[in-house]
């Protein structure tokens, strides 16, 4: 091998190249300088500070709005829940007048309405953004993003029409089919006599329209989130020799990871809040659904949709109340997944 | 244009590559050979011999010993493009079984797209075009029935950027090969030891083996990943500019790695630091792109004869330090 060699360094090196060689006795008169962290002033620029004052403004009004919706709901719900007392958490009907209302049975209806319609939405979201992603032709690609995006933007009542008009008279004879061969599993069975009408309303049917309304939202999170796995790691996968749903499962998937839960549960927040299409579908019970193809439900959001209009005060008082406690839910489900979240970005986590 | 290969010395000069030249021969008649280009390379292990026997005494974890016959690659008028932008003419080059073949040449000259070439990841990117073939042992990867996850299990690659799956263990990233591959092995625990040590790792990572791979430094991420290529036993080892990430402690480690491995696999590395492929390869090719001529092979041959004799000023003045 050729090439100039290196001269080596001498001892004048140090001093040529202006080191100082350490003091080992304190400067003459006086003692050492200071060895304490220094307070370092950064001085900000005029454009900067106008720039940090108006978003430290917008970031205080959201959390502004949020106090104050919360106290509002607490002040006008506080009447209804002095009356009810603990028997609002544990009764199951909804009968203000006779002081006979609590959400036992909606609560639970719409937290079984939205965990059917995640698990129905997940996976084909799950599907679509990595099809989208990983799999559609460019030109493909595209016109899929624009309809996913587009079918996140159809207002819910549409949905909810669709769910009713289209939908319900369409899937009947499967949920029919599935009731009477794998009703021996309890939540599938139909108590009672079957008929074409015993299958119309149920959480089930419900929980689909609402599936249809968070599809679009996790697919479209989920392939944003996967499109964002590094080309390094996905070229690491396939120079291992890997196919492509191999590549997908290895780099695409854990990457997305936090994408995906993070997703879940704003969708799950979505179907919580979903307010229309329960209201189209649903017959207003006040039960606790545990049979998913049965007649029944009711959800929070639905209920305060349909009951707004009620005249005493006392009767707003309790649905105050039980739009507190969706309030509520809603806002734990979305720390939690914004904790998820968190947590799994990290890329340095073990599995 | 094929490549004349220099060869200053001359040893080896009768030398055929018997092997791969019968290979390619009964496979393909009509095919135009460049008749005894190997003749004139620095002689080596012969393809179809067994490998010497001390290479499994290099072997500190000994399960896994290299019993199968080392396997050459060849690249025959390999040309490529970009869309409409061509970037690489008939590039002919052969790299011999076990050695370690540098690529030198300045940036953008297509050193990564050839390495590509030679993996089949080129076609992964849009637009991208080839002619020529690559042989693997003699025979086309590009051939129509060879599926590019088969060949890409025969011949790994590792990147400039260190890239393991960052989540994933120490032991799962060395063991996802097989996992991808669909390989099932009896001692997964052995097999992961004895790749890590084959890439220089173990004594680093053996108390933390579950560990995130992210976790790692640099050069240990790089080693890691060299690992990961070498678990599921690939012939032939692409490495593109595998230290150009890393500080001279690290690169000194993946020097050391690479000397160990030559004479296991065939590898074939592309950097841009003279002093390193001086060091570590046996044979060498310079590659050069001008404004109006796409990347080519300026010279090749045995890496001694580039850098202390090279026959084309260009060569010299690139080997020198002399070059834009
Ligand atoms: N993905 C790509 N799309 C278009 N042109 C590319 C792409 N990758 C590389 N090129 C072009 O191909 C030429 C060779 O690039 P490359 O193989 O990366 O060179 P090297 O590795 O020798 O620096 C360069 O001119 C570069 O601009
Ligand atoms: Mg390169």
């Amino acid at each position: 091998m050729t090439g100039a060699s290196i001269p080596a360094p001498d001892a004048h090196d140090s001093i040529a190249l202006g080191r100082l060689p350490a003091p080992a006795e304190p400067p003459a008169g006086g003692d050492w300088p200071e060895d304490r962290p220094r307070r370092i002033v950064t001085p900000r620029s005029a454009a900067d500070r106008v720039f940090r004052g108006v978003l430290r403004c917008a970031g205080v009004a959201v959390l502004v709005i949020t106090g104050l919706i919360a106290l509002f709901l607490i002040l006008r719900a506080g009447g209804a829940l002095r009356k009810a007392g603990p028997s609002f958490f544990t009764t199951q009907s909804w009968i203000p007048a006779a002081n006979r209302f609590g959400i036992a049975a909606v609560l639970p209806d719409g937290a079984i309405i939205a965990i059917i319609a995640l698990a129905i939405a997940v996976p084909v979201a799950l599907g679509t953004a990595v099809f989208i992603s990983e799999y559609a032709p460019v030109r493909l690609r595209r016109t899929l993003i624009a309809v996913v995006d587009l079918m996140a933007a159809v207002p819910s009542i549409i949905y909810g029409l669709w769910g009713v008009f289209f939908l319900q008279p369409r899937v009947i004879g499967s949920i029919r089919w599935v009731a009477e061969n794998l009703g021996f599993i309890p939540v599938f069975r139909v108590r009672g006599e079957h008929t074409s009408s015993s299958f119309t309303t149920s959480t089930f049917i419900a929980g689909l329209v609402v599936s249809l309304m968070v599809i679009p939202i996790i697919a479209s999170i989920c392939r944003e989130v996967f499109s964002q796995a590094p080309v390094g790691e996905r070229e690491a996968a396939y120079a291992l020799g890997a196919n492509r749903w191999g590549m997908v499962r290895t780099v695409v998937l854990p990457y997305g990871r936090g994408g995906i839960i993070g997703a879940t549960m704003l969708g799950f927040g979505r179907a919580m809040g979903e307010t229309i299409a329960i209201a189209l579908i649903v017959s207003p019970t006040y039960l606790l659904a545990t049979h998913i193809f049965e007649n029944s439900g009711m959800s929070i959001a639905a209920l305060i949709a349909l009951r707004y209009q009620e005249s005493t005060p006392e009767m707003l008082s309790a649905l105050m109340a039980a739009g507190l406690v969706l309030f509520l839910i809603t806002l734990l489900v979305n720390a939690l997944a914004s904790i998820v979240v968190s947590r799994s970005r990290s890329g340095a986590e073990t599995e | 244009m094929t490549v004349e290969f220099v060869n200053p010395s001359g040893a080896g000069r009768h030398a055929a590559d018997a092997g791969v030249v019968d290979g390619i021969g009964g496979l393909r008649p009509a095919d135009p050979a460049p008749p005894d280009v190997t003749a004139e390379l620095p002689g080596g292990p012969v393809p179809g011999s067994p490998p010497p026997v001390d290479v499994t005494a290099q072997w500190p974890g000994g399960s896994v010993p290299p019993d199968r016959p080392l396997v050459g690659l060849e690249s025959r008028d390999v040309s490529a493009w970009f869309g409409t932008h061509k970037v690489l003419e008939r590039v002919s080059l052969r790299m011999r079984p076990g050695e370690v073949t540098a690529l030198i040449g300045p940036s953008g000259c297509g050193k990564s797209t050839y390495l590509r070439i030679l993996n089949r990841m080129h076609e992964m990117v849009r637009g991208a075009s080839l002619a020529g073939e690559v042989l693997l042992d003699g025979q086309d990867i590009y051939r129509p029935d060879r599926q590019p996850a088969q060949v890409r299990r025969r011949i790994g690659m590792v990147f400039q950027k260190p890239n393991p799956f960052p989540a994933m263990s120490i032991y799962d990233n060395v063991a996802s090969g097989l996992k991808l591959a669909g390989i099932k092995v009896a001692n997964k625990d052995a097999l992961v030891e004895t790749s890590l040590r084959r890439a220089g790792l173990w004594n680093e990572v053996r108390s933390r083996l579950r560990a995130p791979g992210g976790a790692l430094s640099g050069g240990q991420q790089q080693r890691l990943c060299i690992a990961r290529s070498l678990a599921v036993s690939p012939d032939v080892l692409l490495m593109d500019e595998p230290c150009s990430a890393l500080d001279p402690t690290s690169t000194r480690r993946v020097e050391d790695t690479i000397a160990e491995l030559q004479g296991q696999v065939t590898i074939v590395i592309v950097t841009h630091n003279m002093q390193q492929a001086a060091r570590v390869s046996q044979s060498c090719a310079f590659f050069l792109a001008t404004h109006d001529t796409p990347g080519h092979i300026v010279e090749a041959g045995q890496t001694r004869g580039i850098f202390e004799d090279p026959q084309d000023s260009r060569t010299a003045d690139y080997v020198h330090g002399r070059f834009g």
